[in-house]
C-alpha cells in the first residue's frame, strides 16, 4: 500500500513525560485500620452506633450513673405495675419495682453474656478456622466436619438443652458457655475460607522460603490478613448473643429468676401483658438498640474495612 | 461513501471518571481517524488512557465514567449522542468488539453454542432455529476451531485459553461489522498461540475488509499487526502514523523512551549488534540494549569461572491429580530434567504456561518437595538436608515472585517486610536491623521514608523493588526470579531490569530468571534452558540459541516474539 499515513507528534509541553515510576507519597502512612478509622469517620451511622454502644457499656459497668434508685431494694406491691412518678421515670413492674433501675443494672448481665460468648465463640471459631484452612489435608476434613455437625444444630436449641441439664448452675458463665460453644462454627467457616485464599498469596510463601516455619508464618502472616470478616462476624453475633440470652431467660432457662436481666424482666412482664404492656415494652426496647447499635457497628466496619473500598 | 472518508472519525473526546475525590479527566482530546479496512493501533502504559478510548467509542464505559466532550464519529454519526437503544443496534452489528480476558468473558454455565447464537440472534443475522445452527457453526469454523458442530454443546470450561479467545473473536465479527474494537485480545496468551489467533483474526478481517482498532500495550506487536500506530500517555496522542515510521523514526521523548524499553525490539537490536552490524540507538535513559550489551563484555572480559553453583540432575515431579470415584493419577510436571547454574551468571528457565518451569523454581526453594532426582546448591544436595541446612540454604537463596500486589503484606509497613529475613535469622541488633533496611532501600533506589510506609501506597513496579530489597537483605547469592518482571509495565520494566543488572554486577549474584518473555531473556540472561511440557527442549548460551536455534519449537517460539520480524532501521 503506497498510501501516505501522515506523521504526527504533539508537543513534549502539551504532556511533559514525567519520571518513570516516581514515589509518590501521602501526606500519612496509611495503615490499614488508619485507613478503616478514617473512612469510619466519615459515616454519621458510624457516630450514632458508636454512641448508643458506649451508652450501655457505660451503664454495665457504672449502673449508679444512671439511676439512684435501688432496683431490688424497696420494691414495694403497693406500686405494681403503677404508672409514671416522681424519680420512677418509666413506672413500676408487677413486684413493684422501678422499670428504669431494672433496665439500667439489667444491661450487665446482657453485655456479659454478649461479650463473653462472643470472645469464646470467636476463639473457638478461629482455632478451628485457621488449622484447617492452613494445614488442609485430614485436619481440614476432620475439623471441618466437628464444624458441620455444630453448625447443623440451631443454638439456640443447643443451648436450652445445655442450661436444662446446667438448672443448677445458671449464671452469667453457663450461659455464655451455652451460646457461644453453639456459635463458632460461622465465624470457622468464614475464617477457613479466607485462610484458603490468603494462604496462596505470594507473601505466605515469601516467608517460607526466607526461612520462617510454618507455624509462625500462620500465625504472622496468615492470620492477620484473615481475620477482617471475623471481626465483623464478632460485632453481629455480639448482638445476638445478647438476643440469645433473653430468649434463653424468657423460656425460663436462662437466668436465674434472682438475677436481673432483660429476658427475666420481659418473660415476667408477659402474664400482665394486658393491662400493664409498658413492664414488657420498656425492656423490649433496651434490648433491640443495644442490639441494633452492635449490629450496625459491624455493617460500618464491614464498609470500612473492605479492601475494594480502599482506593489508595 | 468514497474510500478515502473515514469510516470512523474521533474529534477531541474528553472523557472524566467520578471518584471519591471528585471528577477527574481521563482522556484530554483525543483526535484521529480510521480508515475503512485499515488496522490502527493504541499503544500505551496502564492508566495511558487507551482502554478508555476504546469503550469510549461503543459506549461501554463503567458506571462512573461519561463522555464530557468532542465527538465519535462513525459513517458520520456522532455515536456520543445515540440513546442507549440506538447504540445498541450499532454496537455488534456495526463495530465488533474483542475483550481483553477470554476467561471471564464467557459465561461459564452457558454452551458455547448458546453463547455463539446468542449473538447471532441479538444481532438479526439470522432467526429461523437451522440458521442460527448453521451460522453459528461457520462462525466456529471461521475462527479455526475444527469440530465445530461438536464444540457447539461444549462448555467454556472444556476450552483452552487460546480457544476461547478464537470464540470471542468468532462471536465479534459473526455479524461482518465494518469495525473490529479488539481490547488487549492476547495478552493472557502464550507467545505461540497469540501469533496463531493474530494471524487468523488478521485473516478474516482481510476476507471481508473490517477495519480492526487494536489496543495494546506492546509496541513490538502494535507495529507487527498495523499499518498505523497511535502513541497514548497520560490521556493524550503523544505520536500517531506510520508504525514502521514511528519504531524506526521516533520523536516525542515519550516514545523514544518506550522504543528504547521494549524487551523486543531491544533483543533485535542485540541480534545485531552480536553480528556487529550498527544500528541507530534510539536513545532515553532505559535503553536495554545498551545494558544487555555491557554485560556481554563484562562476561567476555572476565571469562567467568564455571563453578556451578545450582546443580539440578535428573529432576522428576508428579502431581496425584483426583480424578473422583477415589482415584487418582499422576501428572508428570517436570521430566527428567539436567542442567547447571554459573556462579554470578544468569540462566533463564524459558517455557509457555505448563512447561513446568516455576515447579522448577520451587524445588529448588524447597518449596516442593522433589519426587525423584537432585538439586544440589553449592555441593550440598537440597533433598537429604535437614531443617538446620534448610535454613542456611535460605539464607543462600531467596526468590522474588511474580505478582508485585500479592508478594507483600498488606498487614505490614515497609521497614518491617524488608526486616523480616533478618528478623528470622536473628540478625544483629534491631538499630543494626533498621540500619541495614535503610541500606538496602538505597540499594533498590527508594527513598528512606518508605521505612513506615505501608505497601498500597506503592505501584507495582516499586513493590517489586521491595520484594528486591527483602531478597537481598541476607546478602544471599543466588536470586530465584519468578516471573519478576512479566506483571511490570515496559518502562517499569525495563528499570528493574536495569536494576538487576546493576545489583549482578554489584554484588555478584547468580540469578535463576523463569519467565516465559523471550524478549526479556535476550536481555538478561546468559544461559537459557527452553522447556516444554516438563522436559528440557534445548539449553545453551544465549547469544547462540537465539542466534542459531537448533530446535524447531525453539525457532517457533522465537519467530513468536511480536514484533521479531520488523526491520529496523539497520
Amino acid at each position: 500500500m503506497s498510501k501516505q499515513i501522515p506523521h504526527f507528534v504533539a508537543p513534549v509541553d502539551s504532556t511533559p513525560v514525567a519520571e518513570v515510576d516516581s514515589v509518590k507519597l501521602g501526606d500519612k502512612p496509611g495503615s490499614l485500620w488508619r485507613d478503616a478509622w478514617r473512612s469510619m469517620r466519615r459515616r454519621p451511622l458510624f457516630y450514632a452506633s458508636a454512641v448508643i454502644a458506649l451508652v450501655f457499656i457505660v451503664m454495665a459497668v457504672f449502673p449508679t450513673l444512671f439511676t439512684q434508685v435501688s432496683p431490688t431494694q424497696g420494691c414495694s406491691l403497693q406500686y405494681s405495675n403503677a404508672g409514671p412518678q416522681g424519680d420512677h421515670i418509666l413506672g413500676f413492674t408487677r413486684q413493684g419495682c422501678d422499670i428504669w433501675a431494672r433496665i439500667v443494672w439489667g444491661a450487665q448481665t446482657s453485655l456479659a453474656v454478649g461479650i463473653i460468648s462472643t470472645v469464646l465463640g470467636s476463639f473457638l471459631g478461629v482455632l478451628f478456622g485457621i488449622f484447617a484452612g492452613f494445614y488442609g489435608g485430614w485436619i481440614d476434613s476432620v475439623l471441618s466436619r466437628v464444624g458441620d455437625i455444630f453448625f447443623s444444630i440451631p443454638y439456640i436449641l443447643a443451648a436450652v438443652v445445655v442450661m436444662s441439664v446446667l438448672s443448677e448452675h445458671r449464671n452469667v458463665w453457663t450461659i455464655s458457655l451455652a451460646i457461644g460453644g453453639f456459635a463458632w462454627a460461622s465465624v470457622a467457616r468464614i475464617l477457613r475460607s479466607e485462610v484458603l485464599r490468603v494462604k496462596n498469596q505470594d507473601y505466605v510463601m515469601a516467608a517460607i522460603a526466607l526461612g520462617r516455619s510454618r507455624f509462625t508464618t500462620m500465625m504472622s502472616h496468615v492470620l492477620p490478613n484473615s481475620l477482617m470478616p471475623v471481626i465483623v462476624v464478632t460485632t453481629l453475633n455480639l448482638g445476638l448473643a445478647m438476643v440469645g440470652e433473653a430468649t434463653l431467660s424468657f423460656l425460663g432457662v436462662g437466668m436465674d429468676a434472682s438475677v436481673m436481666s432483660w429476658g427475666n424482666d420481659i418473660s415476667d412482664a408477659q402474664t400482665t401483658l394486658r393491662t400493664a404492656p409498658m413492664a414488657l415494652i420498656y425492656p423490649s426496647i433496651a434490648l433491640t438498640v443495644a442490639v441494633l447499635a452492635f449490629i450496625m457497628l459491624g455493617e460500618v466496619l464491614r464498609d470500612a474495612l473492605d479492601p475494594k473500598a480502599r482506593t489508595r | 461513501m468514497t474510500a478515502s472518508e473515514p469510516l470512523l472519525s474521533i474529534r477531541d473526546l474528553t472523557i472524566g471518571f467520578s471518584t471519591q475525590n471528585g471528577f477527574a479527566e481521563a482522556l484530554h482530546g483525543v483526535s484521529f481517524d480510521v480508515m475503512p479496512g485499515e488496522t490502527v493501533a493504541i499503544v500505551g502504559e496502564s492508566g495511558s488512557g487507551k482502554s478508555t478510548t476504546a469503550h469510549g467509542i461503543i459506549n461501554l464505559l463503567p458506571e462512573n465514567g461519561k463522555v464530557t466532550g468532542g465527538e465519535v464519529l462513525f459513517e458520520g454519526c456522532d455515536l456520543v449522542k445515540l440513546s442507549r437503544n440506538e447504540i445498541e443496534s450499532v454496537r455488534g452489528r456495526e463495530i465488533g468488539f474483542v475483550p481483553q480476558d477470554p476467561m471471564s468473558n464467557l459465561n461459564p454455565v452457558w454452551s458455547i453454542g448458546f453463547q455463539v447464537k446468542e449473538t447471532i440472534r441479538a444481532n438479526g443475522i439470522a432467526t429461523s432455529k437451522r440458521d442460527v445452527e448453521k451460522h453459528a457453526i461457520d462462525v466456529l469454523k471461521q475462527a479455526g476451531l475444527d469440530d465445530a458442530e461438536r464444540r457447539l454443546g461444549q462448555f467454556p470450561h472444556q476450552f483452552s485459553g487460546g480457544m476461547r479467545q478464537r470464540v470471542l473473536i468468532g462471536m465479534g465479527l459473526s455479524a461482518t461489522p465494518k469495525l473490529l474494537i479488539a481490547d488487549e485480545p492476547t495478552s493472557a496468551l502464550d507467545v505461540t498461540v497469540q501469533r496463531v489467533i493474530l494471524d487468523n483474526l488478521a485473516e478474516l478481517t482481510m476476507l471481508n475488509n473490517t477495519a480492526v482498532l487494536f489496543i495494546t500495550h506492546d509496541l513490538g506487536l502494535a507495529a507487527e499487526r498495523a499499518e498505523k500506530l497511535i502513541v497514548m500517555y497520560k490521556g493524550n496522542i503523544v505520536e500517531a502514523g506510520d508504525s514502521r515510521e514511528i519504531l524506526q523514526n521516533p520523536q516525542h521523548p515519550y516514545t523514544r523512551r518506550l522504543v528504547a524499553a521494549a524487551p523486543s525490539l531491544a533483543s533485535q537490536r542485540i541480534q545485531a549488534a552480536v553480528e556487529h552490524k550498527t544500528v541507530d540507538e534510539p536513545g532515553g535513559e532505559f535503553d536495554l540494549a545498551l545494558a544487555a550489551e555491557e554485560r556481554v563484555h563484562e562476561i567476555d572480559a572476565e571469562k567467568h569461572d564455571s563453578t556451578p553453583v545450582i546443580e539440578v540432575t535428573n529432576l522428576t515431579k508428579t502431581f496425584k491429580i483426583r480424578r473422583g470415584n477415589f482415584r487418582s493419577e499422576n501428572f508428570t510436571a517436570v521430566n527428567n530434567v539436567s542442567f547447571s547454574v554459573a556462579k554470578g551468571t544468569t540462566t533463564a528457565l524459558v517455557g509457555e504456561s505448563g512447561s513446568g518451569k516455576s515447579t522448577i523454581a520451587k524445588m529448588a526453594l524447597g518449596l516442593e518437595s522433589i519426587t525423584s532426582g537432585s538439586i544440589s546448591i553449592e555441593g550440598a544436595d537440597l533433598a537429604s538436608m535437614k531443617r538446620s541446612g534448610l535454613m542456611t540454604l535460605r539464607r543462600r537463596m531467596q526468590p522474588v515472585f511474580q505478582d508485585p500486589y500479592g508478594s507483600l503484606d498488606p498487614m505490614r509497613n515497609i521497614g518491617d517486610i524488608i526486616g523480616e529475613p533478618l528478623r528470622v535469622h536473628k540478625f544483629g541488633t534491631a538499630s543494626e536491623r533498621s540500619q541495614r533496611v535503610r541500606e538496602l532501600l538505597d540499594q533498590v533506589a527508594l527513598p528512606q521514608e518508605l521505612f513506615n510506609r505501608y505497601p498500597n501506597e506503592l505501584s507495582g513496579g516499586q513493590r517489586q523493588r521491595i520484594a528486591i530489597a527483602r531478597a537481598l537483605a541476607l546478602k544471599p547469592d543466588i536470586v530465584v526470579l519468578d516471573e519478576a518482571v512479566s506483571a511490570l509495565d515496559v518502562l517499569v520494566q525495563a528499570q528493574i531490569l536495569q536494576l538487576l543488572a546493576e545489583l549482578q554486577s554489584e554484588l555478584g549474584l547468580t540469578y535463576l530468571f523463569i519467565t516465559h518473555d523471550l524478549a526479556v531473556v535476550r536481555v538478561i540472561a546468559d544461559n537459557v534452558v527452553v522447556m516444554q511440557k516438563g522436559e528440557i527442549v534445548e539449553t545453551g548460551p544465549t547469544d547462540e540459541v537465539f542466534g542459531n536455534p537448533r530446535e524447531a519449537y525453539t525457532q517457533n517460539l522465537l519467530d513468536a516474539i511480536p514484533g521479531a520480524n520488523i526491520e529496523l532501521a539497520v
